[in-house]
């Protein structure tokens, strides 16, 4: 049983001329394994900040990040094993894989640095991973990033951040950069994962749409504040707060434009 | 000039009377390379004035190919092998788009046909203020333009797309996503051409931002009728700002239809997996597992 807290944290950047700008103000949530909360706004409303500070790239300025109920470390050993419960996957494939390692080379460091097995079966183990999230070990496993296609290196990014058997899987806009044929695929494999290995997601996204249909919980992030949090049939079909219905009203859906609209090619 | 009403924003025009913009006829677009990409084949349709067409189908379809295969922007390896784009202009000339020769066509680009790039927002050059680039437009294209002609039809511009006049002397890198996508609306909309071809405008940016956009673009059109072929792989979006909607597959069209009968009988069984595959916002859930 893992369980990650955020208790009242807020952050404050520095910016450089004006005096500082508050990124999150006052967040506290819970996530759980075994459970995906949803975390939507528009740009600047510090979904990614959250993302930063639960990877510990950015410290809370106040407020406090638990796990199991303890404060997380900032450094060190801690800080590693940390670090191998929680891991992320990045929005873009193209950037968040080495173009100079092969595929075998991102699966193995994990394993190696974390010793999650022992030498002799780390070749396995990259080969069930690989198969894990659907690619032919034979057929990628000597391959460099450039040579796979864009699912294809995002589905390497999940078996890398599954090397390390985390109980919790940060995804950052995780298909956004991805074309809209394979992006179901992906999706589907994270939701099949997540079930199947009991991870907790926290899946960040502008999409309306995919975070109702994956997630167990949305939370609306504006100006740093968390303006609704509910379960994500409530929050998008029956929205409380006046912001959520802004972002769904901005959000295509074709069910309610044709129910609406009236019938083309008829007098204006 | 279309004869759409003034109308509230997300009006689709109505088009009485077939009243042809662009007729392209079985037009095809190979990469020769080793071995030959058929990228675009035999493409035949026709752009009513004033009407918004959406261009839709996954990477690598041809969508893009055509759009700037219409406009002659291919470079080798891409060769057109055959077919025909007539442009009927408003001023009652009909234009084989085939037949220009350089010099023409350098006039004929940007005032006719204008263009939003993918990725618009990188599109801008960083060095150099947006008011600049939008004065290089009529620079080259209105030499006649004064200085203070030319100053006044820039702020126009930017005050027509709600950037705002005050803005002129910023740099690219001073705007927003979305201010930077709206000076390449306002570039492309310098020479009031007839057509505007927009290739992924709105991606990357935010559904609020992507939504503000697209209401501009509507109530632009409204105002100086031109039309648009807007390219994007988000169906969802495209069904609810275009008038018609053609389907590419393997660089064939494959569905061409108003986008109302897209959505309520599709045809093609490409069409009804691309509709399957985007998750509902209000509706079932069905193609997730969870």
């Amino acid at each position: 049983m893992t369980t990650l807290e955020f208790v009242n944290v807020s952050k404050r950047y520095r910016v450089r001329g004006a005096s500082s700008m508050l990124a999150l103000d006052d967040v506290s949530f819970t996530l759980h394994d075994r459970e995906t909360i949803a975390l939507v706004g528009q740009s600047g409303s510090g979904k990614s900040t959250i993302a930063k500070i639960l990877t510990q790239l950015e410290t809370p300025t106040s407020g406090e990040v638990l796990l199991n109920g303890k404060p997380i470390p900032r450094h060190g050993k801690g800080l590693r094993s940390y670090r191998q419960t929680l891991r992320m996957i990045f929005q873009d494939p193209f950037a968040s894989l080495n173009p100079y390692h092969s595929i075998r080379y991102h699966i193995e460091r994990p394993l190696q640095l974390d010793k999650v097995v022992p030498k002799a079966g780390i070749e396995a183990e990259v080969r069930r991973l690989l198969d894990r999230v659907r690619l032919d070990p034979g057929a990628v496993i000597d391959r460099r990033p450039h040579e796979l296609s864009g699912g294809q290196r995002q589905r390497v990014a999940i078996a890398r951040a599954l090397a390390s058997r985390p109980s919790l899987l940060v995804a950052d806009e995780p298909v956004s950069m991805l074309d809209v044929s394979i992006r179901l695929g992906v999706l589907n494999l994270l939701a099949d994962l997540q079930r199947e290995e009991g991870l907790g997601v926290l899946y960040i996204t502008h999409d309306l749409a995919t975070a109702r249909h994956f997630s167990d919980q949305i939370m609306v992030l504006n100006h740093g504040r968390v303006v609704e949090h509910g379960t994500a049939d409530d929050v998008i079909l029956n929205p409380q707060h006046e912001y959520t219905r802004v972002l769904r009203s901005a959000s295509p859906d074709p069910e309610k434009h044709f129910a609406t609209a009236r019938p083309q090619g008829g007098a204006a | 000039m279309a004869s759409a009403p003034p109308s509230p924003t997300f009006m689709k025009a109505t088009t009485p009377m077939p009243d042809p913009l662009l007729t392209v006829h079985d037009f095809s677009v190979v990469y020769d390379v080793d071995p030959v990409v058929e990228a675009v084949k035999n493409v035949t349709l026709e752009l009513q004035r004033g009407e918004i067409l959406g261009l839709a189908g996954e990477s690598g379809c041809g969508k893009t190919t055509l759009a700037y295969g219409l406009q002659r922007l291919l470079r080798a390896p891409a060769v057109i092998t055959s077919g025909s784009v007539i442009f009927h202009d408003a001023a009652g000339v009909d234009v084989d788009i085939n037949g220009l020769d350089s010099d023409e066509m350098r006039r004929f680009r940007w005032d006719k046909i204008s263009m939003v790039f993918q990725g618009a927002m990188n599109a801008l050059n960083p060095v150099t203020t947006i008011g600049a680039q939008l004065d290089d437009v009529f620079l080259v294209h209105r030499p006649d333009l004064s200085r203070r002609e030319r100053r006044a039809a820039c702020e126009e511009l930017l005050d027509l797309v709600a950037v705002g006049r005050e803005r002129i002397r910023s740099y690219p890198h001073e705007l927003s996503g979305g201010m930077r996508q709206r000076v390449m609306i306002a570039m492309a909309l310098a020479l009031r051409p007839q057509l505007m071809v927009m290739d992924e405008p709105t991606t990357a940016l935010d559904v609020l931002v992507q939504r503000e956009i697209l209401r501009q673009i509507s109530q632009l059109r409204h105002e100086f009728g031109f039309s648009v072929i807007f390219i994007t792989h988000d169906l969802p979006l495209l069904l609810e700002i275009s008038d018609r909607i053609a389907v590419m597959r393997n660089g064939e069209i494959i569905e061409l239809a108003p986008a109302r009968q897209i959505w309520e009988h599709p045809q093609h069984e490409y069409t009804k997996t691309l509709l399957a595959s985007f998750p509902r916002l209000t509706g079932e859930r069905g193609v997730l597992v969870r």
